[in-house]
């Protein structure tokens, strides 16, 4: 892989590492906070929390410009944190209040905000390929120099739209990246016995540029990002980015007893071994970038901002009964 | 060249008059472009788009593979971020392949969202049996769509309605799903030259009669107009009405006339099981109850997979004299 990058620039910018760590904790206290809302009853249908699976979601992010899109799943509340959503409108969404994103007529599942590029979370698997593919359609045919980034498990390796759109993508050599966060299980079944042969070639197949790296390890997910992202935005064609990670929670909120699919102490030693943010806060002390209580300094603000919103949320009034048949038609 | 009517107005036939609309559209907003299989060099197996390419390039005029639902999905995408893109889908039967993108994604986006994004695109696409195409070319399916709420549903019936029509449907913010009767592309009519839209959600009464309603939509309404003739000849006056779009329906023009005349019969080239004419015949005997004389008949397709053999396709369709006959009956003659 070529590098548009300098890895000194990359590599060395305190301010960037500082920013990936501070929105990595911001994506885990919010996904705590869906957690207690849920089961305490709050919150209404489902919750797919992310934890676990942060380094991804802001590693790319940050590669990307405000301006540029993103697509993202029914797991979706990391990447709308990360490409800037604020969490209180969020959490209003999530309990289907009229100030969340979408006048709570989306939830969990379908934040969608032009202002942060988010095409809009998506709660069919691959549901949002086409859409991704098609934001960089316009983006290539306006001159616009955006990219457009596509968020999707493992799962949606099963899907033909996925492989329709990369052949699409490659054609007209369009800026998207699609990235495939693997953590491991197509809901409640291991990915190995739903995925045959090679995950990567399905991508180089068509010509795609494609790489692999450690979903744990924001700094590579980030560099990797950046390479793809600015290739495809000088014109050159089209990304794939592997991610491996794993969700620490079920599939959702509910899905508490895993023992037939996975394993405790499977579990146990990815959040020992291979947490994103308890690995990254220790190389950042290693580096003496920042010391312990800089880091719990930033964790005990974002606790309480997340405290704050979760207020707000809980507080907004829902909408008003007539608004059910509003926005059917533009 | 174009031809002149008695009339001296000009004729297009209804594929060139769709391609005027398009032609038209492009010249006048540059985010409008037509992707499908063979719309370019090849215009399409119809040639309903030939001449396209030519005149605004390949840039604009995009061959894709044989991935209805991939480049279907890519138009959704395109449409959300400031394209206004027409996706060709050859034969209706193949809408089937871009149901997810339809349903679940471009009917649902602007509502999902709260009315943050929206969705400006068409979705051409063909219906109509007797082509002798068998089973899977043949079908008329928009009901499917027609079911689904943040789509539009357009059925024109003439040259004049469909470049009306297709014009404001790419002008539309929401997906909207043109669907064209392929039998239908030979058909000539007047045809103005230059700019002029055909709302979406007005009826039309294309022939004014006294004694039955035959509301007909797309390919039917040809059936009904010679049905109409028939049955003048032996003393019944038949008014026929297009809807001309299936959602937003005009229901007070279909209800009016049926309240006007006591008697009517929907035809629809759907299935009849379940189908458009099942809707519309209920508008009509809702809204026209006290007026009506009889119950209202539908009259759509059987309920078989089309099948090829050329006696066997006649005989799933309704017909001029099948429309004769049972409006007789309804008139009591």
């Amino acid at each position: 892989m070529t590098s548009a990058t300098q890895p000194g620039e990359v590599l060395n910018d305190v301010a960037l590492w500082l920013r990936m760590y501070t929105n990595m904790v911001a994506v885990r206290l919010f996904e705590t906070q869906v957690n207690e809302l849920y089961t305490r009853a709050l919150m209404p249908g489902l919750a797919h929390l992310y934890i676990g699976e942060e380094a991804v979601a802001v590693g790319v992010c940050e590669a990307l410009e405000r301006s540029d899109y993103i697509t993202s799943t029914h797991r979706g509340h990391g990447h709308c944190l990360a490409k800037g959503a604020s969490p209180d409108r969020m959490f209003a969404e999530l309990l289907g209040k009229e100030a969340g994103y979408c006048k709570g007529k989306g939830g969990s599942m379908h934040i969608a905000d032009p202002a942060t590029g988010n095409l809009g979370a998506n709660a069919i698997v691959c549901g949002s390929a086409g859409i991704a593919t098609g934001a960089a359609f316009s983006a290539k045919h306006l001159g616009t120099g955006r990219v457009s980034v596509c968020f999707f498990g493992e799962g949606a390796l099963g899907q033909g739209i996925l492989y329709e759109v990369m052949n699409l993508a490659e054609l007209f050599k369009l800026p998207v990246i699609y990235v495939c966060e693997n953590n491991l299980y197509t809901e409640y079944t291991h990915y190995s016995e739903t995925t045959a042969g090679d995950i990567l070639s399905r991508a180089t197949a068509f010509g795609l540029l494609a790489a692999t790296v450690d979903g744990q390890d924001v700094r590579a997910v980030y560099e990797a990002a950046h390479i793809l992202i600015e290739r495809a935005r000088s014109g050159v064609g089209p990304g794939f980015l592997l991610c491996n990670t794993y969700r620490y929670h079920g599939h959702h909120v509910g899905d508490i007893n895993r023992e037939y699919y996975r394993s405790k102490k499977e579990e146990q030693r990815w959040k020992n071994e291979r947490d994103p943010i308890a690995n990254f806060a220790k190389w950042l002390m290693d580096q003496k970038v920042a010391d312990k209580t800089k880091l719990d300094a930033i964790e005990a603000e974002f606790a309480d901002e997340m405290r704050k919103a979760v207020e707000f949320a809980v507080a907004a009034p829902y909408p008003v009964h007539r608004e059910v048949g509003e926005d059917v038609y533009a | 060249m174009p031809e002149t009517n008695a009339a001296g107005q000009r004729e297009l036939t209804f594929a060139q008059a769709i391609r005027e609309a398009l032609a038209e559209e492009m010249r006048r907003d540059k985010t409008v472009c037509i992707m499908g299989e063979d719309v370019a060099e090849a215009g399409t197996p119809f040639k309903v788009l030939s001449g396209l390419l030519e005149e605004f390039g390949k840039e604009r005029v995009l061959d894709t593979p044989i991935s209805e639902a991939g480049f279907t999905g890519l138009a959704v995408g395109a449409a959300m971020t400031g394209m206004r893109p027409v996706v060709d889908i050859m034969f209706g039967d193949f809408i089937t392949l871009t149901m997810d993108q339809m349903v679940n994604q471009a009917a649902k986006i602007h509502y999902m969202s709260g009315g943050a994004w929206k969705v400006p695109m068409v979705m051409r696409t063909t219906l109509g049996a007797t082509r002798r195409s068998a089973a899977q070319h043949s079908q008329s399916l928009h009901a499917w769509f027609c079911h689904v709420p943040g789509l539009k549903v357009v059925l024109p019936s003439t040259p004049y309605d469909a470049k009306g029509l297709l014009k404001a449907a790419i002008r539309d913010e929401n997906p909207v799903v043109f669907f064209e009767d392929k039998m239908m592309y030979k058909l000539k009519g007047a045809v103005p030259e230059g700019d002029y839209t055909v709302p979406l959600g007005a009826a039309d009464v294309k022939r004014v009669g006294e004694d039955i309603t035959l509301v007909a939509t797309s390919s039917m309404v040809q059936v009904a107009l010679g049905a109409a003739t028939l049955l003048e000849e032996i003393g019944i006056s038949a008014e026929v009405v297009d809807p001309r779009t299936l959602w937003p329906l005009d229901e007070k023009t279909l209800i009016e006339s049926a309240k006007k005349t006591s008697r009517a019969i929907v035809l629809d080239e759907g299935y009849e099981r379940y189908g458009v004419t099942a809707e519309l015949a209920s508008v009509i005997a809702t809204g026209a109850f006290y007026d009506l004389d009889a119950p209202v008949k539908r009259m759509g397709a059987m309920h078989v997979p089309i099948p090829f053999s050329p006696p066997l396709e006649d005989a799933t369709v309704p017909t001029e004299q099948t429309v004769f006959e049972a409006a007789r009956t309804l008139c009591g003659r």
